[in-house]
């Protein structure tokens, strides 16, 4: 740092590096460095561009994948359902059209878009990432201001680089303490969603801190900034460090030698300086944490996995008619225990925890168990290459022994697009990133768990604190 | 697409005292496969609209004969969850103008603006005001004033002032759009992308 600059925060660091002009003192043109595309949000922006008589100006920014639609049974074969398939060909269409780098269906490097882009080593720090997709915030584990955006941002990204855009206020939330055993990530991120609300951290952009942060592998850091969403912030970020270099370094799109040397030192200034202020920093300790587990339908209704559902005095007056809506879509009571309630179906995937980590994790709590009878369980990979390294690795055969079935890659049960929707008024345990009404089909009930809860569930068929295993065996 | 010009407009009013109205129930998934822009305004909320089998649900605001106009009034963190600008585009196809709330989620906000769809947020205690107001009469009109950033519960005579960047008012005031202007700065675009590389 310049002595005579004003400290900075690593969001004002990439920001401000990003400004291409001031159209006034809180409105920007915003530079992009890496755009990613799905099938879903992008089909409008390409039509937008032909009606406008535009060209993409920098295709070469732009990647794109189809993952929101796409079978995870028979992908060889064609798309079954007629929507989907028009909505993937589409793309491919447009992709082809447009000079774009496609990872399509079949591809090898295919998979859901924010588990490619950093298991390819597209995503680096102190980028600007935009995807058509709000987990797109999954991407700031890199160090990367990385946010979601619609399809007009589409558009406009594809027509121009950039974004027009006000700069969102900071904040930091740090995690000190450590963290116990049979947890993951996904408990840090669902309890402090639970503490903040759904809403707590709209209007603000996150820097996740801390030493409990700090000891996360990258994919275990993915899962915490992939659901900086779910609180409302614009995306959530974590400075780069040894282990984010060490996880970059030697993928297919990483730098590589001079180029390499080049950008680590760029890198290794992003950190927030020492004395930069934050417009909020908020503290959580990770040793206060038990395994959570959601019971409404947002994704800050969640709680210790022993503790009880509010009742209405716990709640404020003016809530008590979103809460009774929600807990009677969920078939919940006040102060119900959700320990020992029924569970149908389980799902392991999605880009919150997708990844071979999550795998890694599930099948070494299943392996030499058996599944619960009363499960359906849906185990599915973030990508191609994910499937690939499982299978390498075996898990898909212990997977089968205890009755499991390893899918092919896509989005899958996290928002039901495809054929792989838990039935009306099913419970599902999901790893995925959202609890809404009919979010996993029409009438689905929700409950988001980390995958080692979710692997307790699916061998007993009831909510299980998996800690009950790990005394047992201490294998983990 | 240029979008539609937005200065002032009274309207009786729709109210949704629902919190945390996620973009999932404005336009649940399995209706983002379509690949244009147009007719998302009869699956705006359709879950909540419709029962399964497609019957409408009377007790669902959109389907109470007492309540219309061109201004939704709803609770807390409307718009959080997907960026999906469908949600938009439904509330905007539906009829929809204005939506009113005491808190938007981030995204939904851009992509409405981006439509032409006014997001107005007001206090928690205006809120109040305007659903009470609706409760005692159904026929209550609210006037939003772009212009002078306000907007009134007409028959109550009073009203609130509320915030919109200057760069966003003066698209709707005019029926500007982005991308318009990010084209005409094209070779500014481009100076900034060489001294980047020469920097970096």
């Amino acid at each position: 740092m310049n002595s005579n600059q004003k400290p900075k925060t690593i969001i004002d660091k990439i920001w401000d590096k990003h400004v291409v002009k001031a159209i006034d003192p809180e409105t920007s043109v915003f530079y992009i460095d890496r755009h990613f595309i799905h099938e879903v949000t992008s089909p409008q922006a390409f039509s937008g561009l032909n009606n406008r008589g535009l060209k993409v100006a920098r295709p070469h920014k732009t990647v794109a994948t189809a993952d929101h639609n796409i079978p995870t049974q028979n992908q060889h074969l064609t798309i079954h359902d007629e929507l989907s398939r028009l909505q993937v060909n589409t793309l491919n269409k447009n992709c082809a059209e447009n000079g774009i780098e496609l990872y399509g269906l079949n591809h090898p490097y295919n998979g859901i878009v924010h588990v490619i882009g950093p298991e390819l080593g597209i995503t680096q720090p102190g980028m600007t990432i935009v995807c058509g997709d709000s987990h797109t915030s999954t991407h700031g584990a890199f160090g990367t201001i990385a946010f979601g955006i619609g399809t007009s941002e589409v558009e406009m990204v594809l027509a121009s680089q950039c974004l027009i855009l006000s700069k969102p206020k900071r904040m930091r939330i740090n995690v000190d303490g450590k963290l116990g055993k049979g947890l993951k990530s996904k408990d840090i991120i669902l309890y402090i969603i639970s503490k903040i609300s759904a809403s707590g951290a709209t209007g603000y952009f996150v820097e996740f801190a801390g030493s409990a942060i700090r000891d996360l592998s990258m994919e275990a850091r993915m899962t915490i900034c992939n659901m900086s969403i779910e609180m409302g912030a614009r995306g959530g970020l974590i400075a780069p460090d040894q282990t984010t270099y060490d996880y970059i370094k030697g993928r297919e799109m990483a730098p590589k030698g001079e180029e390499w040397d080049k950008d680590l030192a760029y890198w290794k200034t992003l950190p927030s300086d020492p004395d930069a202020v934050f417009d909020k920093e908020l503290y959580f300790d990770a040793s206060d944490i038990e395994p959570m587990i959601t019971y409404g339908t947002n994704p800050g209704m969640g709680l210790g996995i022993s503790e009880k559902i509010p009742t209405l005095d716990e709640i404020e007056p003016q809530s008590h008619a979103s809460f009774k809506k929600s807990l009677e879509y969920m078939g919940h009571s006040p102060g119900d225990e959700m320990l020992g309630k029924k569970v149908d179906y389980v799902f392991v995937g999605s880009c919150t925890n997708g990844r071979i980590e999550d795998l890694r994790a599930f099948a070494g709590f299943i392996k030499g168990k058996k599944k619960a009878e009363n499960i359906t369980a849906w185990i599915v990979p973030g990508s191609k290459q994910v499937e690939a390294q499982a299978k390498k690795e075996g898990l898909d055969k212990i997977l089968a022994e205890a009755g499991f079935e390893l899918r092919q890659p896509g989005c899958s049960a996290c928002l039901a697009m495809n054929e792989d929707k838990i039935p009306e008024g099913k419970y599902a345990v999901s790893t995925s990133n959202r609890n809404f009404e009919g979010r996993q089909g029409p009438g689905a009930r929700t409950m988001l768990a980390s995958p080692l809860t979710a692997a307790a569930v699916a061998i007993t068929g009831r909510i299980t604190d998996p800690r009950e295993f790990l005394l047992e065996t201490e294998k983990i | 697409m240029p979008i539609e010009k937005f200065v002032k407009l009274t309207s009786t009013c729709v109210p949704l005292p629902v919190e945390n109205v996620d973009t999932d129930q404005i336009t649940p998934a399995r209706f983002l496969k379509a690949t244009t822009r147009q007719g998302f305004g009869n699956k705006l909320f359709f879950d909540w609209r419709y029962a399964p089998g497609g019957k409408p649900r009377e007790d669902f605001v959109l389907n109470n004969p007492e309540f219309s106009g061109s201004i939704l009034v709803a609770g807390k963190n409307f718009g959080s969850g997907s960026s999906r600008e469908h949600a938009a585009w439904a509330l905007y196809d539906y009829g929809f103008k204005v939506v009113v709330s005491s808190f938007f989620a981030d995204i939904f906000k851009s992509n409405a603006l981006n439509n032409g769809l006014l997001p107005v947020q007001v206090s928690e205690d205006f809120i109040a005001r305007i659903f009470e107001a609706i409760e005692k009469d159904s026929k209550t009109t609210l006037t939003v004033d772009l212009e002078n950033q306000t907007i009134s519960i007409d028959s109550l005579q009073i009203s609130e002032s509320f915030e919109i960047s200057a760069y966003k008012k003066s698209c709707l005031l005019n029926g500007y759009d982005d991308i318009d202007y990010l084209v005409s700065k094209s070779a500014e675009i481009e100076r900034w992308e060489e001294a980047d590389t020469l920097n970096a």
